[in-house]
């Protein structure tokens, strides 16, 4: 479903003499499956936002190729928008200032869904994360959590194969970010969609990925299964000391 | 018996997705094969962006009392405006091709096109969501970033055309008394040419913003563009006032579209279809050059945070 061979994104920044070129990501390569379920983790500044950007077509890679649900994101950008959803947590794709449901209706347009097949796929949604309650409320009243809900509901209106998630759990208090995961893995359960998500609360990845990547200073750094990762840090109790331990070890240990 | 996890009580789970992954045996519509939409921009999108205009004005519509505000402070600065061009009138009357009445309409007119036309520059969100990465979900969407934003801007022209316009124009016409075409035609050949003003304005003020793709702080071309526009729109000073070589240059550049055109197609003292003709020219020169500074900007962008 997302393939990514050898993939680069190289910056020049400064001015100059201070000139110089940042590797955000560099000869990144893995394959996730349709129906997978992946956390992709990574320290700030790691790379994971910027892989986020080319997988969906905003950004373009450097070097390598990149291919998600069959499609070269850059080059089909508009066919893959409808194939994908995407849900940056920090930032909203919701109107400000107009009730929750209006943005949804210009979803509807925008990815040209057809009537029936909205009013159902709405009503689903608005029951699994519990919308009834503001759908009306215009969305710069909305708290965090019920704005998260609602970018959620957005990006899945169209009914993407492939939901991209940059840290949706970001800033919600623990009963928001515990129902957003149990609708996140029966998303992924039940309907068979296929999920990628950044991340830094661990916790996330405990609950709802069988299978972990790691991003350092823009490498793919490790790649397999929850306990795979355990057995990397055979000493580290928690799933978070494990991950601190390969990122802070020295290089040779990893 | 199994307990549950306590996460999945964190909502009332009441409906379930429906049954397990598609089943591949039903036939259904070949939603990812791409196909259907190869065409996307050859199709109509009419509905959606009529849809984004109409967000537009009833986004603009929750600052009602902004708008207000602006209105009361675009009428006080008219009559201000006013009494000095009738001193100037009347010790120079007929100056150029004007009558008193005239030059009064001609300031209430570009008064009451501050709110429309966005004299003083912004109106588009986007330059604040370049600078802030929130453009990264604007480039996300399968839709013309510059098509979004010009319906965007209509709507937000519509409603401050209501908002911030018609109170100075009555206003001036109670206290002055201005100028109000009798014939039908005139009122129509004026709303071309202010729908057409609307357009460049926005044409113009989409490029400034898209500037904050390079310059990643756009205050000095914003304040570069608010002279250009004051001064060179006809805003500050009728054009043609202007002498010489410069009234002919101040009147055939983006900017006289957007105040003394418009103004001089309600006064009669301009060939409509004359108008119309550099209107739409320089409104096609700025749309195409904003197509082609997206495309740039998407090629060499950079996403900013996170």
């Amino acid at each position: 479903m997302i393939e990514v061979d050898r993939a680069g994104r190289s910056f020049t920044v400064g001015r100059g003499r201070s000139r110089r070129t940042v590797h955000a990501v560099q000869d990144l390569s893995f394959t996730v499956e349709a129906g997978e379920f992946v956390g992709y983790l990574g320290p700030n500044g790691a790379g994971k936002s910027t892989t986020i950007k080319m997988l969906t077509g905003i950004l373009a890679p450097t070097s390598g190729r990149i291919e998600v649900a069959g499609l070269d994101p850059l080059r089909r950008r508009t066919d893959l928008t409808r194939r994908i959803g995407v849900v940056f947590g920090q930032r909203t794709t919701l109107w400000w200032d107009l009730p929750l449901k209006d943005s949804f209706e210009l979803v509807r347009h925008l990815y040209k869904v057809d009537r029936n097949d909205f009013r159902r796929r709405l009503d689903e949604l608005a029951d699994l994360l519990d919308l009834s309650g503001f759908l009306h409320t215009p969305v710069r009243q909305l708290s965090l959590g019920q704005r998260m809900r609602g970018d959620i509901t957005a990006a899945l209106l169209h009914d993407p194969a492939v939901l991209v998630l940059d840290e949706p759990t970001i800033g919600l208090d623990v009963v928001s970010k515990a129902a957003m995961r149990a609708f996140l893995g029966r998303l992924n359960a039940e309907r068979g969609t296929t999920v990628l998500l950044t991340t830094h609360d661990l916790g996330d990845i405990e609950k709802l990925c069988r299978r972990v990547m790691l991003i350092h200073h823009g490498r793919l750094g490790f790649d397999g299964t929850l306990d795979d990762l355990r057995a990397l840090a055979p000493g580290e109790d928690s799933i978070e000391d494990v991950v601190t331990h390969l990122y802070t070890a020295p290089p040779a240990e990893r | 018996m199994p307990r549950r996890h306590p996460e999945e009580a964190a909502f009332p789970l009441r409906a379930r997705f429906p049954s397990r992954p598609r089943p591949p045996s039903r036939a259904r519509p070949p939603r990812h094969s791409g196909l259907p939409f190869s065409g996307l921009l050859s199709r109509t999108r009419l509905p959606l962006y009529a849809r984004i205009a109409w967000y537009g004005f009833r986004r603009h519509s929750a600052y009602r009392t902004a708008a207000l505000a602006g209105a009361f402070t675009n009428t006080v600065f008219g009559i201000l405006r006013a009494h000095v061009l009738i001193a100037l009138w009347e010790a120079r009357p007929g100056l150029a091709g004007y009558d008193v009445a005239d030059a009064v309409t001609f300031c209430f007119l570009s008064q009451a096109f501050i709110g429309p036309m966005q004299l003083f520059g912004g109106g588009l969100q986007l330059a604040e969501r370049v600078r802030g990465g929130d453009v990264a979900v604007d480039l996300a969407r399968p839709a013309s970033l510059q098509a979004w934003n010009l319906a965007d801007d209509l709507g937000r022209a519509a409603y401050l055309l209501l908002l911030r316009s018609v109170p100075p124009t009555l206003v001036g016409a109670a206290l002055f008394g201005i100028v109000f075409p009798t014939e039908p035609a005139a009122w129509v050949f004026f709303t071309v040419s202010f729908v057409l003003g609307v357009v460049v304005s926005f044409g113009w003020r989409y490029l400034v913003a898209l500037s904050s793709f390079w310059i990643v702080d756009d205050r000095g071309t914003q304040s570069l563009s608010l002279v250009l526009m004051m001064f060179f729109s006809g805003m500050v000073l009728p054009l043609n006032l202007f002498p010489g070589w410069l009234g002919t240059l101040a009147q055939s550049l983006p900017w006289a579209a957007m105040v003394q055109i418009p103004a001089d197609v309600y006064l009669g003292k301009r060939d409509a279809l004359e108008a119309f003709a550099l209107q739409a020219l320089w409104a096609a020169a700025l749309l195409v050059l904003g197509a082609l500074a997206t495309r740039a900007a998407r090629r060499k962008v950079v996403v900013q945070g996170g």
